[in-house]
């Protein structure tokens, strides 16, 4: 199956955008990425092992997050999956306190 | 820097009028170049915080996909994302800062006072991971002027030629 790989970390696919891996699951698949490119690890990760929170992972267009099996969610040769890191931000006027690491913060209330 | 060409200059600002008092966001799609970001053209996107929408903007990721996926077919990648900032500077904020994940795109803020777009600044965010990143102003270079009747340099047809 293809994994999409979004702009910054083409760094680590040697700028391809699209990386084909295979997987009986979702995990199997990502896991089949970071063993292929093991920076990916660590972009996607947290130290014990979670995805980052503001890393979205998409089978076809479903949140893993959202699927009932999430990433044991069993794939096939023709479905895609996305790494799309989240886009937000806001201009702050309401004076919350909101800094960088913070990830339970005004901007997700 | 950011190079951009006039029109789509032009989209930027006016989106972030158009949608005032609200933010408006979208989405930069172009060619990442050793130190230049180029954008081709831009996509709207949808601004999915209706709840506090005045200062707070939000991109779906399913929409993102959507986008990535239409500039893949032209051979555009995402090369950054606009926002504005109705009634307040265009520089970043510290949830600009907390939620700004692509590192190595350019992240552009136009100023919006009283819905006439003012300043409009970009914002390249550099470092190889989340921890070490951080937000560098770059230069926005303008061009377009040498497409015909696109710049101001570029007199208009007399009427009836
Ligand atoms: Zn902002």
């Amino acid at each position: 199956m293809k994994i999409f790989i979004p702009t910054p970390l083409r760094v680590y696919t040697e700028k391809q955008d699209a990386v084909e891996v295979s997987g009986r699951t979702i995990e199997e698949a990502l896991s089949a990425l970071t063993s292929k490119y093991p920076d990916f690890q660590k972009h996607l990760y947290t130290g014990d092992g979670k995805l980052r929170s503001f890393v979205n992972v998409y089978l076809n267009d479903e949140d893993v997050r959202y699927l009932p099996q999430g990433e044991q969610t069993p794939v096939q040769e023709q479905d895609t999956l996305s790494i799309i890191p989240s886009i937000a931000g806001g201009a702050d006027r309401t004076g919350e306190p909101c800094h960088p690491g913070e990830r339970a913060c005004c901007c997700r209330g | 820097m950011l190079k951009v060409s006039d029109p789509v200059y032009e989209a930027i600002r006016q989106h972030g009028e158009e949608t005032y008092p609200h933010e408006c966001c979208g989405v930069m799609l172009g060619r990442v170049e050793a130190a230049v970001n180029e954008v081709v053209e831009v996509v709207r996107a949808g601004n999915t915080r209706t709840d506090s929408a005045h200062n707070r903007y939000h991109i779906a990721p399913q929409e993102l996909i959507r986008i990535q996926r239409q500039g893949r077919e032209k051979g555009l990648d995402i090369v950054g994302f606009y926002h504005s900032h109705p009634d307040h500077p265009a520089q970043w904020s510290p949830t600009d800062f907390a939620e700004a994940h692509w590192l190595g795109c350019s992240y552009v803020i136009t100023a919006i006072e009283k819905g006439a777009a003012r300043q409009t600044n970009s914002f390249r965010l550099t470092g190889l991971s989340e921890e070490a990143k951080k937000f560098e102003p770059e230069p926005i270079e303008v061009t377009g002027q040498n497409i015909p009747g696109l710049g101001p340099e570029i007199e208009a047809a007399p009427v009836g030629s």
